[in-house]
């Protein structure tokens, strides 16, 4: 009798490893979706809006950061990989049938303590902070290597220029914000849509780091969200991305604090 | 069914469960090395462990820093433990009456189950500004604060092992100091400590590897600047949070060297624990 006790555990995890391998699918009425840190927030509301339409649809957001979100897609362990920058040439020729949609525009904004003096900076200028590094004047603030807020950083700001390693390095927006925040001559970068009250965005060159000059591109720092696909996408999928380009779902990427796109 | 085959099966099934928990360690290894092999045999284990630069955008990948960086927080952490650990070790092992020690006991076990990120957030809110403060510059994420997290995270693992080695010294022994006119203190440092000395030492090498090991609250409290550790006020990077802050972006051979830079750690412990266990053994 007593060896019995054994088996309810056991068949018990057996139960559970099925039930949850079957949810693991991606079956129609489940689309996981996963990836970069920026468009997390977005997606959760869309996700949210989608679901309170479609009851039996069930959107499970997940993170992990935009090389995940590529990676996973490929992989097939998300159906909607999540990514705050292109592709690289490395993974368009690794996996070819991903096929990229821009689903929102961001800002990157440079931002200081909210008892900084300066309000302006060229991007010249920010650049030469960035690569020097810190000293008296500056405690430099980055997002760590391979992070996609720091890949559009350094395409548009460095331009070929290296970021000192004695930069601290911090591995979310919400770091790189509560740290600024809290240290009086630190400078960072943080996508627009992490903005508020306990950092102050520069402007660049004179222009106002905001949401219309993200969308007219004067603001110069700016890049594309964008979910990734296989090319042969099933139709729950394709009915999604279409609701999150919808004026619907590019409402709500506006009440997100992030820039619509179309 | 007789009891002798019950006796017999839960024998054979708790031997397969000790040979999986084994197995479990063998998978990670064979899975480190596997992963890492990219990188040792594109970069080699020379440049990698020897490298001061790491640019993973320019395929540079140079561990030195944050083994420097790691070994310098773990013994300024042990330097700022040990005297706290073993003063409260003696505390409760000779000196404090039974209803002290019946709460200062628990209170110090407690701070084992306070999650590493509770440590973490603590660190980055309260002590990075005081350190900030301290030395006028910066934003306070440094090696000092990063010493100071850890040194009370491997408090517990000192002072427990080390109140344990003072307690298993045999009665006689201080019986015969106190016979011989010692005091109280006396006998504390010249019969109970060099008595203990095997177990203290264990319990000093079983925090390095604790120290060594910890991730979550490094990477919120050092900065996270690949560089060698030059001031304890400036920012460092352990091997630890390069793993932690690169992973979820890694692709290809920066991956790798994340998984080599997993590969050191994985036997500095080993080694450590090792030494550590060891130690504990042969203790008097």
């Amino acid at each position: 009798m007593k060896k019995r006790l054994f088996l309810v555990p056991l068949v018990g995890l057996i139960l559970a490893a099925l039930v949850m391998g079957g949810c693991g699918h991606s079956q129609s009425g489940t689309i996981t979706e996963g990836g970069s840190s920026t468009v997390q927030p977005l997606a959760d509301k869309w996700a949210e809006a989608f679901m309170a339409k479609n009851p039996d649809v069930n959107i499970i957001v997940q993170g992990g950061g935009s090389s995940a979100g590529v990676k996973g897609c490929a992989q097939g362990t998300f159906d909607i990989g999540a990514a705050s920058r292109e592709l690289k040439s490395s993974e368009a020729s690794q996996w070819p049938d991903l096929v990229v949609t821009h689903v929102a525009a961001d800002g990157v904004a440079i931002v200081v303590h909210p008892s900084s003096s300066i309000a302006n900076l060229t991007l010249e200028e920010v650049k030469n902070i960035f690569a020097n590094g810190s000293n008296d004047t500056w405690t430099v603030i980055s997002r760590e290597e391979g992070s996609g807020t720091r890949e559009v950083f350094e395409k548009k700001v460095m331009a070929g220029a290296e970021i000192a390693s004695n930069a601290e390095f911090l591995p979310s927006n919400g770091a790189v914000k509560q740290k600024v925040a809290s240290t009086a001559n630190a400078i960072g970068y943080i996508s627009i849509g992490y903005v508020d009250l306990s950092v102050k965005a520069l402007s660049i060159g004179g222009v106002t780091c905001n949401k219309d000059n993200c969308r007219s591109g004067s603001y110069p720092v700016t890049r594309y969200l964008n979910f990734i696909t296989k090319g042969d996408t099933e139709d729950l999928i394709k009915r999604f991305i279409d609701f999150c380009l919808s004026s619907e779902g590019q409402k709500i990427v506006e009440e997100e604090g992030y820039v619509s796109v179309g | 069914m007789s009891r002798y085959f019950v006796d017999r099966v839960s024998r054979r099934v708790v031997y397969i469960f000790g040979v999986v928990a084994f197995l479990i360690l063998v998978f990670i290894a064979i899975f480190i090395l596997k992963e890492s092999l990219p990188a040792l045999k594109e970069l080699g284990i020379v440049n990698i462990l020897f490298g001061a630069k790491w640019y993973p955008s320019k395929d540079t990948f140079g561990i030195l820093t944050m083994l420097a960086g790691s070994v310098v927080t773990t013994l300024l952490a042990l330097a700022i433990a040990m005297p706290l650990a073993l003063g409260c070790a003696i505390f409760l092992a000779e000196v404090a009456p039974p209803h002290i020690r019946n709460i200062v006991r628990p209170a110090v076990e407690l701070l084992v189950g306070i999650p590493s990120v509770v440590y973490g957030l603590v660190g980055m809110l309260i002590l990075c500004p005081v350190i900030a403060r301290l030395s006028g510059t910066g934003s306070g994420s440094s090696v000092l604060a990063a010493a100071v997290v850890l040194a009370i995270m491997v408090l517990p693992t000192i002072t427990s092992i080390s109140e344990d080695s003072l307690r298993a010294v045999p009665a006689r022994y201080k019986e015969g100091a106190f016979a011989l006119g010692a005091t109280h203190w006396q006998t504390i440092h010249h019969v109970l400590l060099p008595a203990a000395r095997r177990g203290i030492t264990a319990a000093v090498i079983l925090g390095t590897g604790k120290a060594i090991g910890e991730t979550m609250a490094m990477v919120m409290v050092i900065g996270n600047s690949p560089i060698f550790p030059a001031s304890i006020f400036r920012p460092a990077r352990t091997l630890t949070g390069n793993i932690a802050v690169e992973m979820a972006s890694a692709t290809g051979i920066h991956e790798s060297a994340l998984f080599t830079t997993g590969l050191v750690l994985f036997i500095l412990v080993l080694l450590i624990n090792s030494i550590g266990l060891l130690a504990y053994r042969r203790r008097a």
